[in-house]
């Protein structure tokens, strides 16, 4: 088999998956679930290969549209970024599909289950493959619609598809943003191809101010996506699909999305000075606003969902501060323990009934001693506790603040503080003490096909950061934090865990009450009242407009007939020849007027 | 090759009047089309003349009228949208409870009608089919129609009679600008001389604006759009597939074929008028879309918001602009057939489609809920469909062209606002379909049965069209390339 068709084989994989699934398996779940796996192994595989094989040295692609002006390939980049998201994302893929297996066992539509898993597989290669934006785009609004299929997976719910459509819309206006930043782009550069692009970026009449306003807007797809300040709201409602939907959501796809999308146009941020001003803004006031909103949540899933947005909020931040290396060693690390986190609470809700609440659990450590103890791995990786993977990424994200102001530094240290203050109250509160509930007491380990994949995912969460691990796959140039980096990484982690458990320990409810943390700073509130008050008030206007005005005015001026309605009454077969009068009188008239001349 | 388009619905249809059993015959001549069109798609030598397959016979030849038909790329794709709308809307027309040799010979005259406008390339035979297709129309809705059907009827026939005189006043002020020599009703002929500058209207602009509105109450452009919405919620079935999926694109060809050939400065002229109507189109009549509480009126509404995006790839002026809007027009009437038939077997089973009366029925009907969501996410531009690839195709060309002199509150405004309305669109369309197919279902509809297995294949042709399509736009843009070069003048990268 040619080399070159490697990315191929990676692509197609899990779209032939969705056709096989959606044509024939669909009255077997077993299958279909089975189908599923196999392409995303296969996917895995083929990646593997890939990252094994040096760089091609040209690129294959197909055209997908062809002018003079515009010309869109379907091509593949391999290069060293695109080899580790390959990875990643085929690999942390691969253990959610099989934890899937067991984790939506009986579900009845687990045939459509897995057709939108290797939806979403095909959707996120194919961004991770793309060589060019209107690729990117196509790719990236696939990522959108599988997610809105996989949230609003329950959609006889209420909950589940509201969910689906605020992610999918909130991710469309981050989309406008992109979309009119490649057209931007496209109109400067005339081209749409991420290499050509970069070539002309030197040489092209591109103005200062317009190049920042096309990396911003490019810069909104990320925000959309990767749910930033202020698009961040849809990302924990998305918590509404079935919860290895989440972890594939939150670890390894669609939200590194955005964060892998600015590394690949890297040049384009590098160019342009105020764009980066901006998107390191954007970064910081995320991870700390959603750190902040973290402590107080009760729900497993949105917690994670929170410490998700905040951790994204530090790759972001470190990009605008042109730290390309840490950013990708972040999402790295983050890609494996997050996973970890979403599956390890994915077994304490099938362990618990479909419980959610932290508050109802309590003691589960003894009850679930491996999901405890992978849990354990994951929290630790999380909050930076020296020795674990997310310990070296979080430094290289701190000097990256460092970088910037004292402030940005002091909000990232803020940052890790909480992080580690509210993971360290999850843990206290759901593992040890005393079961809260009677479904506490009756807790268990999940069966051994999701048991296996916590494993897994338990040894890279561990280990991601060591220089002998993570060389092969982000090149970091030998970059060193400096020692007083580590040292208030250090307190940050070691004040917040403490305070957590001298706070949390044996507590039967949450002992702080803060409305407006709880309460996710009433984005929600204030998104809402301003729909209501712009978009829902214009509409119902033009409604009303439309139909008294305009159509008034049309049938005042239709006038005489339609008033009296008497003709409205007598619509019969019979008036046929009224109408055929009507038009042949009109083409008479045509001749006539011909022949006359 | 294109007699047999234009004739066989007739042939049918007249058999059917005879006492032929109706609904065979019209599957069988809709069928014929079908294959018809797509021997014609492949037949048809792109290196060769624009127009083949001609066909010439004189009627009266004092009275210079010559039934003359002919096919470029433009034509082949519109005939071939017209042969499969034709064969889904036949197929799924449920079982007509009176009068239904009548109602098939209507639905078989409106193919015929629109067949013979797209093959024609006499203006005269061009403009005399389109009033063929539109009688049946007015007959569908006032007879077989529900709801409000006499005053829909009433006010589609009033207000499409009204377009269709503008029209003609139109056309007629296009014939006297010709030298009185060289008059022809031959497009082919016209737009030699248009390319050579013989045609010299005294009046160009006047011209054009009475081929704008006449063309563009046909599509049902802002603000004369207020017949559609009505018209499609009362009229049957089939009926809303045929006059929404194809007839309506009737004035968009009229456009594309004769008014931007032959009158390309006064279409330069009324650009910006046309920018402002459109932007109207998409996010004055989007918002309205929002608002709209039941399924048709939704549908109705959505179908009249797409046509900006056609308005807008044809105001670009330029080639992938006008490549964009003949595709859309394509996409767009397959994609708006489907919602139709869909929404058509929803509300047979209901017999309602207000928003709050329905909810989760992709439950008891999943094949509907799954073709719905499809359909929807198609008609909204989602990648993988042909939708998507014409909306580039507008959005690049629109971006890409300027009105001189207002570099920023032209073409890059509207483009804008265009992206814009694509949240729009998604923000109508996803909430129709939570409220129709998702959430709770109500007990009452938890018997509903799903799609009859006969009956899906329609729908699947035109999605699967549609995919195919949007996975390889250039198979179809291919047999653009004449007519857009014809209708396009203006080549400009700022």
């Amino acid at each position: 088999m040619d080399e070159s068709s490697l990315p191929w084989i990676i692509l197609l994989a899990p779209l032939v998956s969705v056709a096989v699934i959606v044509f024939l398996t669909q009255g077997s779940r077993t299958i279909s679930a089975g189908v599923s796996i196999l392409a995303v192994l296969v996917s895995f595989v083929a990646s593997c290969l890939v990252f094994h094989a040096p760089d091609p040295a040209g690129v294959n692609q197909i055209t997908w549209l062809d002018f003079p002006a515009l010309h869109v390939p379907i091509g593949v980049t391999i290069d060293q970024l695109s080899k580790t998201m390959l990875i990643v994302v085929t690999g942390i893929g691969a253990l959610i599909h099989i934890y899937s297996a067991g984790y939506m066992k009986g579900d009845d539509g687990e045939s459509r289950y897995f057709a939108g898993l290797s939806l979403f597989m095909f959707s996120m290669l194919g961004i991770v493959l793309a060589n060019n934006f209107v690729m990117m785009f196509i790719f990236w609004e696939l990522v959108g619609v599988s997610s809105y299929v996989l949230i609003g997976h329950w959609f006889f719910r209420d909950a589940p598809p509201a969910a689906a459509n605020k992610a999918f819309i909130t991710n469309r206006i981050g989309d406008f943003g992109f979309m009119l930043g490649i057209l931007m782009l496209w109109l400067a550069t005339k081209s749409v191809v991420f290499t050509e692009i970069e070539k002309s970026l030197g040489v092209s009449k591109f103005e200062n101010l317009n190049l920042t306003a096309a990396t911003l807007l490019i810069f909104c797809g990320t925000i959309g996506k990767s749910a930033q300040f202020p698009l961040h709201v849809w990302l924990p409602d998305a918590m509404e699909g079935p919860t290895p939907v989440s972890a594939l959501i939150h670890a390894a796809t669609m939200v590194a999305a955005g964060v892998y999308m600015l590394a690949r146009v890297f040049f384009l941020v590098q160019a342009s000075p105020d764009a980066q001003w901006v998107i390191a803004f954007i970064g910081t006031i995320t991870s700390l606003m959603a750190a902040s909103m973290a402590i107080q949540q009760n729900d497993i899933k949105r917690i994670l969902a929170y410490s998700t947005l905040s951790q994204l909020g530090y790759m972001v931040m470190a990009i605008g501060m042109l730290s390309k290396e840490a950013a990708m060693f972040h999402l790295f690390t983050h890609a494996f323990f997050k996973a970890l986190l979403f599956l390890g609470a994915g077994a304490v809700i099938y362990g618990m009934h479909h419980e959610q609440d932290i508050w109802k659990m309590g003691g589960l450590g003894k009850k679930m001693p491996l999901t405890c103890a992978t849990f354990a791995v994951g929290t630790l990786a999380l909050i930076g506790c020296p020795g674990f993977s997310g310990h070296f990424s979080k430094e290289m994200i701190l000097a990256a603040a460092l970088s910037g102001s004292k402030w940005t530094f002091a909000a990232a240290l803020a940052t890790a503080f909480l992080t580690s203050f509210y993971m360290v109250r999850l843990f206290v509160v759901v593992f040890l003490g005393e079961p809260k509930t009677d479904a506490a007491k009756h807790g268990h380990d999940a069966p051994p096909v999701m048991a296996l994949p916590l494993v897994i995912l338990a040894i890279p969460s561990f280990l991601a950061g060591y220089g002998f691990f993570i060389s092969h796959f982000v090149p970091l140039h030998g970059t060193e934090a400096p020692g007083f980096v580590s040292l208030f990484a250090f307190l940050a982690f070691a004040s917040g865990a403490v305070m957590a458990v001298l706070l949390y320990r044996g507590k039967k409810e949450d002992p702080i009450h803060i409305g407006l943390l709880a309460n996710k700073y009433y984005f929600d509130e204030i998104y809402a009242a301003l729909i209501r008050w712009t978009q829902e008030l214009l509409a119902r206007q033009c409604g009303r407009f439309d139909r008294w005005v305009l159509d008034g005015l049309v049938r005042l001026l239709s006038g005489g007939t339609y008033a009296a309605g008497f003709a409205l009454r007598s619509f019969q077969v019979g008036n046929l020849q009224a109408y055929a009068f009507l038009f042949g009188a009109g083409i008479v008239a045509f001749l006539w007027y011909v022949v006359s001349k | 090759m294109l007699n047999i388009l234009i004739l066989c619905p007739i042939v049918a249809a007249i058999l059917a009047l005879l006492g032929a059993p109706a609904r065979p015959a019209a599957l069988l001549a809709s069928l014929i089309n079908l294959v018809v069109a797509l021997l014609a798609l492949f037949q048809y030598d792109k290196t060769g003349p624009a127009f083949q397959f001609v066909s010439e016979f004189g009627i009266l030849p004092e009275w210079r009228l010559t039934y003359l038909v002919g096919a470029d790329g433009l034509s082949l794709l519109m005939l071939l949208l017209t042969a499969i709308v034709t064969f889904a809307a036949v197929w799924v027309t449920p079982a007509v409870a009176r009068l239904e040799k009548q109602f098939y010979a209507c639905l078989l005259f409106i193919s015929a009608g629109a067949m013979g406008a797209f093959a024609s390339v006499d203006l005269f035979f061009f403009y005399a089919f389109h009033e063929l297709a539109l009688i049946p129309t007015f007959l569908l809705i006032g007879i077989w129609g529900s709801g409000d059907r006499q005053s829909a009827a009433w006010k589609i026939t009033i207000y499409l009679a009204l377009g269709s005189f503008i029209l003609l006043l139109g056309l007629i002020g296009l014939y006297q600008s010709v030298p009185v020599a060289a008059r022809t009703f031959d497009i082919r002929a016209l737009q030699e001389l248009a390319a050579a500058g013989k045609i010299h209207p005294a009046s160009a602009n006047g011209v054009y604006l009475l081929l704008l509105i006449g063309f563009g109450i046909l599509i049902s452009l802002f603000p004369f759009h207020t017949w559609a919405p009505k018209a499609y919620a009362s009229a049957p079935t089939p009926a809303a597939m045929l006059h929404a999926g194809v007839l309506k694109k009737f004035g968009l060809y009229g456009l594309l074929r004769v008014a931007l050939p032959l009158l390309p400065d006064a279409a330069r002229h009324w650009t910006h008028l046309l920018i402002i109507l459109l932007i109207g189109n998409i996010i004055y009549i989007g918002l309205v879309t929002i608002s709209q509480k039941r399924l048709d009126m939704m549908l109705g509404y959505s179908s009249v918001m797409h046509m900006g995006y056609i308005f807008l790839g044809i105001a670009s002026l330029n080639t992938l602009g006008l490549n964009g809007a003949a595709l859309l027009m394509f996409a767009h009437g397959l994609s708006i057939a489907a919602l139709f038939a869909i929404a058509g077997q929803v509300g047979r089973r209901t017999e309602t489609l207000a928003f709050e009366d329905l909810g989760g029925l992709a439950k008891p009907m999943p094949f509907l809920g799954f073709a719905f969501g499809l359909a929807a996410f198609a008609s909204i531009g989602l990648p993988g469909f042909a939708n998507f690839a014409s909306e580039i195709l507008v959005f690049f060309g629109a971006f890409q062209s300027h009105v001189a002199g207002s570099p920023f509150f032209g073409f890059r405004l509207a483009t804008v606002l265009a992206l814009w309305g694509v949240v729009i669109s998604a923000v109508y369309m996803l909430r129709a379909y939570k409220a129709v197919f998702m959430g709770e279902l109500p007990g009452r509809w938890s018997a509903l049965p799903d799609l009859k297995f006969s009956l899906r294949l329609p729908i699947v042709l035109l999605l699967a069209t549609l995919l195919f399509a949007g996975f390889c736009p250039r198979v179809f843009l291919a047999f653009l390339a004449p007519s857009v070069k014809a209708a396009s003048f203006r080549e400009t990268l700022s």
